[in-house]
């Protein structure tokens, strides 16, 4: 019975290892230097011969790549802070109109109030496929093709926030509500004194849900944004070919940056809103 | 109710009229707005590449559920039995983290021709009688679709896996336990009739969330991939590019469809479990 858990722990730590070696892989790349990546990976481009070869450790460890990207690639950093721009800005946007619409579905029943539920219910598990030429119409229409609004204005009506932060609302007893409005409190005060602080959590588990969401953003810059000037680094990274290995290495693990510190600080959050989003507590 | 009110607007200049139009759409010509009635649905319906599409999409789908929501079964039953897991969860989640586009150089190296995948099979001496095969240009293409997609969303399921088992109460268990049911026995006999609920939400939304896999097919091949990995999503793609909005709006009504379906259904599932809650 011992022994069977020991291996039980050892084969699922082998596995989680095995998820986390992509992520090693890109970080050992970063410090190899030119000539000995060109070495490394010359199979893959000529096509023929030898396999791939490959250390996980370079014989001669440098950080060349990072001071070029650093310093020498002013382009990086537009592309950095087109992506930080998007994000910040669709992140705010979404909190700012899914907290009044998650308390509005939490504690009134209006007219509808159910066939609206559903609709946004449908809609925030509608693949982005399906509302591409709708969206494309709207775009068009506003003038806001080929800017950074295009990718912007369509997530911060993502209805995915609001059902997270609904989620949360919901575990509020009514009689506190009722005890509120007896004692005087007007619905504003009620809604900032009660229902924001109770909102963190759920917050919280939105903002973490949608950086790593919007973060890897491509198919509506993809599809809504032609000056690549406008791209954000999900899209740029592709576009670095092979035989600038050690540029394209350094570029994804400063990607990888942002994202997995949201991921470390918020992965209670993250659990929590993954949870929420899919069944009931 | 006014607090509903700015989002509410939002998403009906943002989605709602605008995807009326499209249906509107899907039944004119695109360029005389004329009215063709059914003609845009035949035409997708005869059309190849939606046909090809429509068909990988389904065979990854009917590939890659089974498999995820197995294996994510599989991982949280053994994680439950250990005492600290909080490890282990944060290494399946950790590919969530991963933006698609910083794995891209990775893939290609384990899945080249000359890459690692190969280099591995070699050494053990399972290379097949045609030589090491390249994974991005064949059919195998299909299959490094499906392990990035169970790579990217184990995690995620595993995470719905043992929110689901935990939630069974410990009582019922030793109550098994105490009849003399093995480990088993519990399983099959109390812990899995309680997960059903879980599985059919699993089951949908890991459909839903499939329609992203389109990110790594096309950061690994473009916008025409090989054949076996050409999704509705690249098709989309293209006819956008193209233009072809006729076509779009009758394949968005179609598929939009389709979908709605599938999430009532999930709805439907909602309510009963909360009312059996």
């Amino acid at each position: 019975m011992r022994v069977q858990s020991h291996i039980r722990k050892v084969c699922l730590f082998l596995l989680a290892l095995f998820f986390l070696l992509p992520a090693v892989l890109a970080v050992s790349g970063t410090l190899f230097s030119r000539y000995e990546l060109e070495q490394c990976l010359e199979p893959l481009t000529s096509g023929a011969g030898e396999f791939i070869a490959w250390k996980l450790l370079p014989r001669y460890p440098t950080f060349e790549h990072y001071a070029r990207v650093l310093f020498y690639t002013p382009q990086f950093f537009v592309v950095f802070w087109n992506s930080m721009k998007i994000v910040v800005l669709v992140l705010l946007g979404q909190l700012l109109l899914a907290v009044p619409a998650a308390w509005a579905f939490a504690v009134y029943r209006f007219r509808f109030r159910n066939i609206l539920f559903t609709l946004y219910v449908v809609l925030m598990l509608m693949p982005f496929q399906v509302t591409m030429l709708s969206n494309y119409l709207v775009l068009d229409g506003l003038h806001l093709m080929n800017t950074h609004g295009a990718v912007i204005f369509p997530a911060v009506f993502s209805t995915f926030p609001v059902f997270l932060i609904y989620r949360g609302f919901c575990t509020l007893p009514e009689s506190i509500i009722d005890a509120a409005r007896v004692d005087g409190a007007g619905e504003w005060t009620i809604f900032w004194r009660i229902g924001i602080p109770l909102a963190s959590n759920g917050i919280l588990s939105a903002v973490v849900l949608g950086f790593l969401e919007y973060w890897n953003l491509m198919e509506q810059p993809l599809a809504f944004l032609e000056d690549k000037s406008l791209w954000p680094l999900s899209l740029y990274l592709p576009e670095i070919s092979l035989s600038q290995a050690g540029y394209s290495f350094v570029a994804s693990v400063i990607t990888l940056i942002p994202p997995v510190f949201v991921f470390l600080m918020g992965q209670e959050y993250l659990e929590r809103g993954i949870t929420a989003s899919a069944l009931k507590e | 109710m006014w607090f509903l009110l700015p989002s509410g607007i939002g998403v009906l200049i943002f989605v709602c009229l605008p995807f009326l139009d499209v249906i509107r759409r899907s039944f004119l010509t695109v360029v005389s707005q004329e009215w063709t009635g059914l003609y845009n649905y035949q035409l997708i319906f005869k059309n190849q590449a939606f046909l090809l599409a429509v068909k990988n999409t389904l065979r990854f789908t009917a590939v890659c559920l089974p498999v995820l929501i197995g294996l994510g079964l599989f991982l949280a039953v053994q994680l439950s039995r250990l005492r600290k897991i909080q490890f282990f969860k944060s290494c399946f989640l950790f590919p969530m983290a991963m933006p698609a586009a910083a794995i891209v150089l990775v893939w290609k190296m384990v899945f080249s021709k000359q890459g690692f995948l190969n280099l591995l099979l070699d050494s053990l001496h399972l290379t097949g009688a045609g030589g090491p095969v390249d994974y991005m240009g064949t059919d195998a293409a299909f299959w490094v679709l499906v392990f990035s997609y169970v790579w990217k969303n184990l995690g995620y399921t595993v995470v719905l896996w043992l929110a689901g088992i935990f939630s069974i109460p410990v009582d019922i268990l030793d109550a098994a336990k105490v009849d003399g049911a093995n480990e088993r026995q519990c399983f099959w006999q109390v812990v899995f009739p309680n997960l059903k609920g879980t599985m059919y939400t699993i089951t949908v939304l890991s459909f839903l969330n499939s329609f992203k896999v389109f990110r790594e097919a096309y950061l690994v091949a473009g916008s025409y991939p090989h054949e076996s990995m050409y999704l509705l999503q690249h098709l989309f793609n293209n006819w956008f590019v193209n233009l072809e909005l006729d076509k779009m709006a009758a394949a968005a009504v179609c598929v939009g469809t389709v979908l709605f379906f599938f999430i009532l259904l999930l709805q439907k599932i909602w309510d009963q479990d909360g009312r059996e809650a």
